[in-house]
């Protein structure tokens, strides 16, 4: 049995059902903040616009496509991801991806990161870690070394806190176990193009400012508990 | 292209700095540390032996001529006409997950033309093949003019292809 992920601030790929035939419809998901405003100083609204409007749309738009009249239809998000890992790439690719990315906007928020972590996650860091800083470190260095596109993690491993790189569309959630995403950073370079070009380490530096600590935590304390 | 050319720059720092790693390594007899190097050099070193097939590979418009000789009698003969590889090509090089490229490179085996895709940088050579034409879908290729839209890229890297480039390649191959 796969580790349970839950803990989504909002519904997911929330059901939809058409008058004719019970289908799930993925959906993007709704924003806890203004696109027109950015995430400042790392995402510009306009970067932000076309992240979210544009490939975070077209995934949902592909992966309802791909999935009807097949064995995927009418099943949740999160359960055609794991069931289509290793089994049907185009439809893993679109549903990951659009799991991905909905996690990721909640682990920002604009000026997420003015409140420092609270108290039992910074514990947690520190103990795997050393410290935040440290933390932030390493989680940074692993973001700089992922090569090509993909995704850079905090997981919260049956107990362990660990940093772990996940290439295109790979995602922690079809891991074997008890694992718990606590954290991601999109490294695919749409996510960065726009505002830092060729310029990772910089989008990396300024993405501390906007994580959402708050959130981090509540995934943790659910993967805790 | 000012972007891709720090990318460029960017393998080219890091191919040379691995290298010199490795000439250290190989100095001292240390074995473990040279396989752990051969990522930065497969990553590094492919995308400095891409991108320099692929500048040469461009040319502005205005010069853009269709492939003649041997090579135009080639592209007929396997896939059709020029039109036919375009299409192909670019339908399988619109299909590559994440970072890579589209290739038409030469099969020594067979002596024939053929179209690949590639992962990330790793060369078209990782598959035997001579590559004669690349067509770069990391997201830094296309995305400040197109965006998210990796077809419309597709469709028009075609006008500045450098069919005489592809040609040279093509005679040096065989």
């Amino acid at each position: 049995m796969l580790g349970g992920v839950r803990g989504m601030g909002r519904v997911v790929g929330q059901r939809s059902v058409s008058a004719q035939t019970q289908r799930t419809v993925f959906t993007l998901p709704v924003l806890n903040y203004d696109i027109a405003k950015g995430l400042a100083p790392v995402i510009t609204p306009a970067a932000l616009d076309l992240h979210y409007n544009k490939h975070h749309a077209t995934y949902v738009a592909n992966a309802n496509r791909l999935v009807e009249g097949t064995k995927y239809e009418g099943k949740d998000l999160e359960r055609v991801v794991r069931e289509s890992y290793g089994d049907n790439v185009p439809v893993f690719n679109n549903t990951a991806q659009i799991w991905n990315h909905s996690f990721f906007w909640d682990c920002m928020s604009p000026n997420g990161s003015a409140s420092p972590p609270p108290a039992d996650l910074e514990k947690a860091l520190a103990t795997q870690f050393g410290s935040v800083e440290e933390f932030q470190a390493k989680f940074s260095d692993h973001a700089k070394a992922l090569f090509g596109s993909g995704w850079t993690w905090l997981v919260d491993n049956d107990g362990k806190l660990e940093i772990q790189n996940k290439s295109n569309a790979n995602t922690p959630i079809t891991s074997d176990g008890k694992v718990t995403p606590l954290l991601t950073l999109d490294v695919w370079e749409h996510s960065y193009y726009v505002d830092h070009q060729n310029r990772r380490p910089e989008y990396i530096e300024k993405w501390w400012k906007v994580v959402n600590w708050e959130f981090v935590a509540s995934q943790l304390a659910k993967s805790r508990s | 292209w000012f972007a891709d050319s720090k990318h460029h720059q960017a393998y080219v720092n890091g191919l040379n700095a691995a290298l010199a790693q490795q000439a250290a390594a190989m100095e001292a007899g240390d074995v473990e540390a040279l396989v752990k190097l051969q990522p930065a050099i497969k990553f590094n070193g492919g995308g400095h032996v891409n991108h320099t097939i692929f500048w040469s590979n461009l040319c502005p418009e205005k010069d853009w001529e269709p492939p003649q000789g041997d090579l135009a009698a080639k592209i007929d003969a396997t896939f059709g006409s020029l039109e036919a590889l375009q299409a192909k090509l670019s339908a399988q090089t619109a299909a590559v997950q994440g970072s890579g490229w589209g290739w038409l490179g030469y099969d020594p085996a067979s002596g024939g033309l053929v179209t690949a895709t590639t992962a990330n940088q790793d060369p078209l050579a990782t598959l035997g093949l001579v590559p004669l034409l690349g067509i770069d879908v990391w997201e830094h290729a296309y995305y400040l003019q197109y965006k998210n839209v990796r077809p419309d890229y597709l469709k028009n890297v075609w006008r500045v292809v450098n069919w005489r480039n592809v040609a040279e390649r093509l005679a040096a191959a065989q």
